[in-house]
């Protein structure tokens, strides 16, 4: 069979865009080869399940009317009347979820693997930019059906925003709209959902895939120190971007499984449309936020009314703060990774951060 | 309702406080010293409406309240004492009858309970036949421990008066001279309003008085039968006036509902309850030989309702499936509500005794029943369309994968 560059559209493109510097310069590329060399495939699942998320939201957006007379109702069409309608908003749903699951395990294998150090402490950033922004989607969509179940949890979610010192109450009606969670929200959330934060995640994006494209997947520690024969290298292009997108099939027969099979979600992952909000109705028994944002719940429902001086939620809002810096800002202080150690300290704190989340998560769905 | 008779003790101590810890009412001091904890007057008047409303013993019974020897008390004036069973009604009356002095303290009540009790079965056996066991205020009321009808605790709250009746109407004993049954309380818990009222304490349902009146008491007549139970069936008391029953039912002297419902006994209604043959009802008056159409129209409404029904539990049956298997039925669950409805209206018109009125409704409840059946039933197709087309998407996906895995190997081996 003759190759792809010999073909006759091959040509055509290259001799008006010059597509061959561009495969040669790809060609060049090598992706370390090593014993946690699958996790790689976890940042480009993330760009797939988002891609997925981008093309399942316009299509959405064509029958979805933001409003408290209008929103719960469109959705309802869009499942009940909308060709195939129930299996956009299904993919929409298993999308942004998986893409949060798989943002997670590329983000730990990143911290663990100690790929955030030098001279990558800026793709670590715009991932920990893309993870915040990741969030913020999960969290505006959650009120957009306007049904029961988000409205309550919306209204608890801001109400822990509105529990920051000084600037909690402006933040609070910033992010409602008013002083209770109205139709007003659902406009605020509708705009963050689908133009503020689309817009700052593709810059973001952006930038972390050129950074990634510049300098390349990280290599093991130590990596360095090994011999040349050691040092197992695959082409990117073609063999690495081939298997990459071999995983995305994978993936999305995966999802079409799910979306068809669970199109409400499953046990603690799930969205179904439930009955109307209502202000005025009492809250239901149990509120419980999306499973990514579990651990934080459970973690401030936790702790004491007063600890020492200061309100309990209050304390659990600046110790997530202060963590989220910290862990944020690891490339900077780990200064001992990029000699090709292990930062044991760093590690540590890794695990800690990481047991803590599977605690409070599994404490949250089964230990009342 | 332990919370109810703590917040009764004390707002009956409060409003004791006065004569229990003033020293002008000596009663109380007195009465406490040798009267039972649990139904001496003194220990259960705390929970007493009046106590509550900042009434006194003297108030009722009269006295010198700041007499210390109990000779005094009597001698004082207005010193009333301890009413026969016969004075108790102008006992309570000569304040419940004073519409000024009940205005200060409880406006809203009624003053007319002497005149509607002298016009009561009881009220005539006690003043014209001088009866001494008939009931009088406190028979029903209780005495010291008075409640409003709002208060759980009291007897005449709606939960406890079907009890409260038949303390008297269910003792055969004591009812043995009148020549009336006892087995009232029995039936009416038995009944379709006991369960509601007793079981389910659904404070709507009718309690004895709701039929019977209550300071008025008297067992409705055969023309004031159907007003009675109008009163809340107000459609089918409607029907009823309006079919051919009716004149019938006057002529020949029947209570109209009673006649197929009962009285105390009146069980849930079922469908089975109209026809030509037995258990229905309206073979105890219409026989197959009697010449009129009366059994041709029961018949006629019977497979109606039953046509109607059978199509009902089939749409619900297809829902439920459509909807266990997660397809969105919103819509079908509306339009099946109002199947439901045109049910429960041709049940309604069956006491129009038409068959024509209850088919009109029947056959409107039959095309949505169909409509349901129909798009539920699409709605299942479409829960299995969804799953081929899983299948189709998912072996055309698996292909490509395979492909391209068989790709990624001949390139590497190239290599």
């Amino acid at each position: 069979m003759p190759a792809l560059t010999d073909s006759r559209i091959y040509k055509w493109v290259d001799e008006r865009f010059k597509i061959n510097d561009l495969v040669d310069y790809l060609s060049q590329k090598g992706v370390p080869q090593h014993r946690h060399y699958i996790f790689y495939y976890f940042g480009g699942i993330s760009l797939f399940l988002f891609i997925v998320q981008v093309i399942t939201g316009i299509l959405l957006l064509m029958y979805y009317r933001p409003g408290a007379d209008t929103a719960y109702e469109s959705v309802q069409f869009i499942v009940a009347n909308v060709s195939f309608g129930w299996l956009i908003r299904a993919l929409h749903s298993w999308s942004a979820n998986l893409m949060v699951f798989a943002v997670f395990v590329h983000m730990f294998s990143v911290y663990f693997t100690s790929a955030y150090r030098k001279p990558r402490e800026l793709t670590w950033l715009t991932g920990m930019g893309l993870l915040g922004l990741a969030l913020a989607f999960g969290f505006s969509g959650y009120l957009l059906p306007w049904n029961e179940l988000a409205f309550f949890a919306t209204r608890v979610g801001t109400g822990m925003a509105g529990a920051l010192p000084v600037i909690g109450d402006d933040i609070l009606i910033v992010m409602r709209g008013g002083e209770e969670v109205t139709g007003a929200t659902i406009g605020r959330f509708f705009g963050l959902h689908v133009a503020i934060l689309p817009g700052l995640f593709t810059v973001l994006l952006a930038a972390h895939l050129v950074f990634i494209q510049r300098q390349g997947m990280s290599e093991p520690l130590g990596w360095q120190n090994t011999t040349a024969a050691g040092r197992k290298m695959e082409k990117f292009f073609p063999n690495f971007l081939l298997k990459d997108l071999l995983v995305w099939l994978i993936v999305l027969n995966v999802l079409a499984v799910l979306a068809v099979f669970f199109p409400d979600g499953i046990g603690a992952v799930h969205w179904p449309l439930g009955v109307k909000a209502d202000p005025f109705a009492p809250p239901p028994e149990v509120i419980r936020p999306e499973w990514y944002f579990m651990f934080a719940f459970q973690a401030l429902k936790l702790l004491p009314a007063h600890v020492g001086f200061v309100e309990g939620e209050l304390f659990g809002i600046m110790v997530f703060g202060l963590g989220g810096l910290v862990w944020t800002l690891v490339p900077f202080l780990d200064r001992k990774s990029h000699t090709g150690e292990i930062n044991r300290l760093f590690y540590a704190f890794g695990w800690l951060v990481l047991a803590f989340i599977l605690v409070m998560t599994v404490m949250g769905y089964f230990w009342e | 309702m332990i919370r109810s008779k703590h917040l009764a003790l004390l707002l009956g101590l409060l409003a004791l406080s006065p004569l229990v810890f003033g020293q002008e009412d000596n009663c109380v001091t007195c009465h406490r010293e040798f009267e039972d904890e649990q139904t001496g007057p003194s220990h259960m008047f705390v929970r007493d409406i009046h106590a509550q409303k900042g009434l006194g013993c003297a108030d009722c019974h009269g006295g010198d309240t700041a007499a210390e020897d109990m000779e005094d008390v009597r001698r004082a004036k207005n010193y009333r004492g301890v009413p026969t069973h016969r004075q108790v009604p102008d006992f309570c009356a000569r304040c419940h009858s004073d519409p000024a002095y009940m205005h200060e303290h409880n406006p809203s009540l009624p003053t007319d309970q002497l005149d509607k009790y002298k016009s009561s079965v009881h009220g005539q056996r006690m003043f014209r036949e001088r009866d001494a066991k008939v009931a009088d205020c406190i028979s029903c009321h209780s005495v010291h421990e008075i409640g409003s009808g709002l208060m759980p605790h009291s007897s005449t709250h709606p939960l406890n008066l079907p009890q409260t009746c038949g303390k008297c109407h269910a003792d055969a004993e004591y009812m043995a001279e009148y020549g009336i049954p006892t087995t009232q309380l029995d039936d009416y818990r038995q009944s379709v309003h006991g369960i509601a009222l007793l079981e389910r304490h659904d404070l709507g349902a009718p309690a004895c008085n709701d039929c019977h009146g209550n300071h008025g008491a008297a067992p409705p007549g055969v023309t004031s039968l159907a007003a009675v139970c109008g009163n809340c069936h107000v459609l089918e008391a409607g029907l009823f006036k309006g079919s051919p029953h009716q004149e019938a039912f006057s002529q020949n002297d029947l209570p109209m509902c009673e006649s197929c419902h009962s009285n105390h006994l009146i069980v849930e209604t079922s469908d089975i309850m109209v026809g030509s043959a037995e258990p229905a009802v309206c073979v105890q008056c219409h026989e197959p030989d009697d010449g009129n159409a009366g059994l041709q129209t029961a018949m006629s409404i019977s497979t109606a309702i039953k046509e109607l029904r059978l199509a009902q539990e089939e749409a619900g049956k297809i829902l439920a499936e459509a909807g266990a298997k997660g397809m969105m039925i919103t819509d079908e669950e509306f339009l099946y509500k109002e199947v439901n409805q045109a049910l429960i209206q041709a049940r309604t018109q069956v006491h129009a005794f038409n068959a024509d009125s209850v088919m009109a409704k029947t056959t409107e409840g039959l095309t949505k029943a169909e409509t349901v059946q129909t798009n539920a039933a699409s709605l299942i197709d479409e829960y299995y369309f969804r799953r081929k087309g899983l299948g189709l998407a998912t072996v055309f996906i698996t292909i490509l994968a395979v492909a391209l895995y068989l790709k990624i190997r001949r390139l590497e081996k190239n290599q």
